[in-house]
């Protein structure tokens, strides 16, 4: 066979074209849902407002009654971050605990409190479920309106969203680890406790304790944002300046959240390096 | 066991002077957190505030479950599943194009250049991109779209510039050598051997921004969301309780849908 002159065609290029085709079809109502007018970013009111605000980012604000009004938020975000996270371990570890189902003392034979022990699982399941179902900002707005604007809110949300993820995450490390010595302990009558003292937590503690500190990683960029809804820290700051239409204090307080950001992304890369 | 000394015991114990202090620091942390703050943990758990906050809860019950407030809710459901599914889309497309240079096929000044982009646009909350996306685009689903796109592109930016760099690079070398157009080369050589890997980031980016769609409405960019605020501010809490059980569903919904994709994926032979 001589070789052709024009490059073959695709053979597949047909079923290839209807795919997309098909696929165009199917964004069309995504796209109306999602009211997708990039006409309107040049609105010319949009452009006005737009560019005023971006005109202001440079020079960012940096007097020093600003930049001290910053650094106590920082504080505040930080210190909200470590508080919400030392309380949502007062929830989860009760939680994980409950759901390992190496540590269940019912389980090791039919005895009168299988049952019971059961639905007491079931029970910190859903409770789970529900804590870290709900997203930490929807906590926080809620209970912004139970106790009030400021920090505490944004704590207890934390605390909240926290507990349920962390709980969920402990008893499945627990369970992945080797779960024979806890079982002998158990089955050799010491209590669950002891038995997670002493035959789980040896082998577990540096992931438990690895995940912990990814967490506060988290709970540092969550409580950047809880402010928007008015749960103290940076966030609050931002929300102000960008009510008013501040562009300078809206640039200077981004440069903290990535520096923030950055700073607690390498303290827990350096700290999980440390355990490990 | 009872014939321990005081020795074997303290041994058997193993005190570990490092571990004790460095507790005692973590504590000390987050006593002056909490100090800092100036929470009064007492009086947050006290009774008083305890019966406020049932007080409270019971505001929210029995959820508003008309047929016509279901029907806005669906809505709001759907709203936001656009909402996230095009911004991931967008996200995906512009991802794609920024790898190209990240992944340093188009010079190395370029490559720094992409890099601080795809950084600068990740480290920015997708809640602070909403909140200035409602200042560039108005109110409504429009701005959360763009706002989930931004972050998610500079996330996925990176991603696929690193799957890219991974490439095997044989496949597009062999069509390159037997003259084919480097565009051509990239599309059917390098392409698919990592459009798997694009797929399933994308896809675990989308289930990402699905749980943050249902929030970027408290800055007005739409969804279940504005909802939410809209109906919390008005004080109809029967009406906003029904819009957080809607948003647990959904959120339930898609974590037991991905896990159950996930476990198919790792079944061998599936």
């Amino acid at each position: 066979m001589p070789p052709s002159l024009t490059p073959p065609r695709d053979p597949d290029a047909l079923r290839r074209a209807g795919w997309t085709l098909l696929a165009l079809l199917a964004l069309w109502p995504l796209l109306q849902l999602a009211q997708f007018r990039p006409a309107d970013l040049f609105d010319a009111r949009n452009l006005a407002v737009m560019g005023g605000f971006l005109g202001q980012f440079f020079p960012p604000n940096l007097s020093a009654e600003f930049l001290a009004l910053a650094f106590k938020a920082t504080l505040e975000t930080l210190a909200m971050a470590t508080a919400g996270i030392a309380l949502a371990l007062l929830l989860a570890l009760p939680l994980g605990l409950a759901l390992t189902y190496s540590l269940s003392v019912s389980r090791i034979g039919p005895g009168p409190g299988r049952g019971a022990g059961e639905a007491l699982r079931a029970l910190a399941r859903m409770a789970l479920l529900l804590l870290r179902g709900i997203p930490e900002l929807v906590w926080a707005l809620l209970l912004v309106r139970a106790f009030g604007l400021g920090p505490a809110a944004g704590v207890l949300a934390l605390a909240l969203t926290y507990g349920g993820m962390l709980g969920k995450v402990y008893s499945e490390i627990l369970e992945s680890g080797d779960t024979r010595p806890a079982r002998v302990l158990l089955e050799s009558g010491s209590g669950r406790l002891m038995a997670f003292f002493y035959g789980l937590l040896p082998g577990a503690a540096q992931e438990l304790a690895s995940y912990t500190i990814y967490r506060w990683e988290c709970a540092v960029r969550a409580s950047v944002i809880m402010g928007f809804v008015g749960a103290g820290g940076l966030g609050q700051l931002m929300d102000q300046s960008m009510k008013m239409l501040n562009g300078g204090e809206v640039s200077t307080i981004l440069a903290i959240f990535l520096l923030l950001v950055l700073l607690a992304d390498a303290l827990s890369v350096f700290l999980r390096k440390l355990l490990a | 066991m009872s014939g321990a000394t005081f020795a074997e015991r303290r041994a058997a114990m193993g005190f570990c002077l490092h571990c004790w202090t460095t507790l005692l620091l973590l504590a000390l942390l987050v006593w002056a957190s909490f100090s800092y703050l100036s929470l009064d943990l007492a009086r947050l758990f006290s009774a008083e505030s305890g019966r406020g906050m049932l007080q409270f809860i019971g505001r929210f019950f029995p959820p508003d479950a008309s047929a016509e407030f279901l029907r806005k809710i669906a809505k709001g459901t759907l709203e936001t599943l656009a909402i996230s599914a095009v911004g991931t889309l967008l996200a995906a497309g512009a991802g794609l194009l920024l790898a190209l240079p990240a992944a340093g096929r188009l010079g190395g000044e370029l490559k720094a250049l992409t890099r601080f982009l795809l950084n600068a646009l990740r480290s920015v909350p997708e809640l602070v991109w909403a909140a200035l996306m409602v200042l560039a685009a108005g109110l409504g689903p429009f701005a959360g779209t763009l706002a989930l796109a931004l972050h998610t592109a500079g996330v996925l930016g990176r991603l696929f510039a690193e799957s890219l760099e991974n490439a095997p690079p044989e496949p597009a070398r062999a069509l390159l050598d037997s003259g084919a157009a480097p565009g051509l080369a990239f599309v059917y050589a390098t392409l698919p051997a990592i459009t798997p890997q694009l797929v399933s980031y994308s896809l675990y980016r989308w289930e990402m921004n699905i749980r943050m769609a249902t929030v970027l409405g408290f800055v007005g960019a739409g969804g279940l969301g504005q909802m939410l605020y809209y109906e919390l501010s008005l004080l109809h809490e029967p009406r906003a309780s029904s819009v957080i059980i809607a948003m647990l569903a959904l959120v339930v919904l898609v974590d037991a849908t991905s896990a159950w994709v996930r476990r198919r994926q790792m079944r061998p032979g599936a």
